[in-house]
């Protein structure tokens, strides 16, 4: 199918593409990577007024450390870019791991972060790397701008907090503290496909090698990125073993989750390969901490 | 008074400049933005060896290079375009009489059947050839996941694409 016709702009700085925003309010459309917006389109699922394309915006496309040691990326950082980039690999391993599950290098040479974290599908891999991170975001709309952390952005199915004359322009994701180890699994029928189901995990280590954080995010068993925090919680203070490791994964996909059933499998079965994906992501990532 | 004009889309709504390079030849046309990038080759342009299959991003069969990296020319509105280097499946042959050396291993290999997927597998490969000169079996299986051929069973494109490295590293 094709596009339903639409106003098309592509401003040349971000001042432009605020004014459109807010002129147009609810009317525009951001159009950056469009790998998920063109789909849309192509379906007519969606039929925007205006489509306000902002490659052709200076300054969007930055992919730097930040003073803190952070990191912060762009609303025009490609995908491709992120996978790419040693530094993305030092600063945020966690994100390196999880791009390559982004679909395939075709869709991630035009795909970017901020447009995953704003399109909010609940099977995609970004946003429950940035909620695993403690990512923040920058909103920037005419005449202002908040931060959001990742945690308060998303909102529900295909739902962020961002405001109709609002653009997400940056990402920030926190230096990890020392004894840190990350883990991305999911699991796809194919390399590229939607996860079935999907894990981040995070683990701090204390000196004494007792965990003194840790953090379980689970892709496509819910309405969006789900925090598994009251199961994580009882990983602190304790050193992170096998039993426990596996007790509060199962404790997470029992109680936390709210996968749905589909044709290729069954909500039973999410639940099963969350359970084990959430074990296997932890044991990983507590041994990288140890590393 | 004259009878209407002839409806023509685009002129109806709003159309854009569009200048970029196709195949290294340079294009200057007025398109409407709705207009996808794959629509604009084959019609506008006349290159149909670009394929056109599932229109949301799952098939491959659509992909081209924009500034040499593969992309999906379906998930790509041609106003996008301007001002990019846009390659087809038609760039590939030096001549009629000749084929790239990928083209020549996937005739040799028996890499195709019915064709259809083959022009976006090519350009993907392409890409992939220009990354990695000596890839694994299971890298040049990666890279071919978001191809679908509902023909070959994909060993004998494999064994293509892993000929015409090796060919290239010997040459």
């Amino acid at each position: 199918m094709k596009p339903a016709p639409f106003d098309y702009a592509a401003p040349r700085s971000l001042d432009e593409t605020l004014d459109l925003l807010a002129e147009r309010g609810g009317e525009g459309k951001i159009l950056a990577g469009g790998q998920s917006l063109l789909p849309v389109l192509n379906f007519r699922l969606a039929q925007p007024a205006l489509l306000v394309d902002v490659n052709r915006v200076a300054g969007l496309d930055t992919l730097a450390a930040t003073a803190d040691g952070g990191l912060a990326v762009g609303a025009l950082v490609r995908q491709r870019r992120l996978e790419r980039d040693p530094e993305v690999a030092r600063r945020a391993p966690l994100l390196a791991e999880a791009i390559r599950h982004v679909a395939h290098p075709q869709i991630r040479a035009r795909g970017t972060l901020c447009g995953s974290l704003a399109h909010a599908d609940p099977a995609a891999e970004l946003p429950a790397v940035a909620l695993a991170l403690g990512a923040r975001l920058r909103l920037r709309r005419r005449g202002g701008e908040r931060w959001l952390e990742a945690a308060r952005f998303f909102t529900g199915l295909f739902a962020t907090a961002l405001a109709p004359d609002e653009m997400l322009v940056e990402v920030h994701f926190p230096p990890a503290p020392a004894r840190t180890g990350t883990a991305f699994l999911e699991a796809a029928r194919r390399h590229g496909d939607y996860a079935q189901a999907g894990v981040a995990a995070s683990v701090t280590l204390g000196e004494d090698g007792r965990c003194r954080a840790a953090r379980l995010v689970f892709l496509a068993v819910g309405e969006g990125p789900i925090d598994a925090a009251r199961s994580a919680a009882a990983l602190v203070g304790e050193r992170p073993e096998g039993t426990l490791l596996e007790a509060v994964a199962r404790q997470a996909a029992a109680t936390e989750i709210d996968p749905l059933g589909d044709i290729h499998a069954s909500a039973e079965f999410k639940r099963h390969l969350a359970a084990v994906l959430a074990r296997r992501a932890l044991t990983e990532a507590s041994a990288r901490a140890a590393a | 008074m004259s009878a209407a004009a002839p409806f023509d889309p685009r002129a109806a709504a709003g159309s854009q400049p569009l200048r970029c390079t196709v195949n290294g030849a340079a294009v200057e046309r007025a398109v409407e933005p709705r207009l996808l990038l794959s629509d604009f080759l084959r019609h506008d342009l006349g290159l149909t060896g670009t394929h056109v299959g599932c229109e949301h991003g799952v098939c491959g069969a659509c992909t081209v290079l924009v500034d040499g990296e593969a992309v999906r020319s379906c998930l790509l509105l041609a106003v996008q375009a301007d001002g990019l280097a846009i390659e087809t499946v038609e760039s590939l042959a030096p001549g009629s009489a000749e084929l790239h050396p990928l083209q020549e291993a996937f005739r040799a290999h028996h890499a195709l059947q019915c064709g259809f997927c083959t022009p976006g597998i090519l350009m993907t490969m392409v890409a992939f050839l220009a990354e990695h000169s000596a890839p694994t079996e299971a890298e040049v299986r990666l890279a071919l996941a978001g191809n679908l051929c509902r023909c070959t069973g994909y060993q004998n494109i494999v064994d293509a694409v892993l000929a015409a490295a090796r060919s290239r590293r010997e040459r």
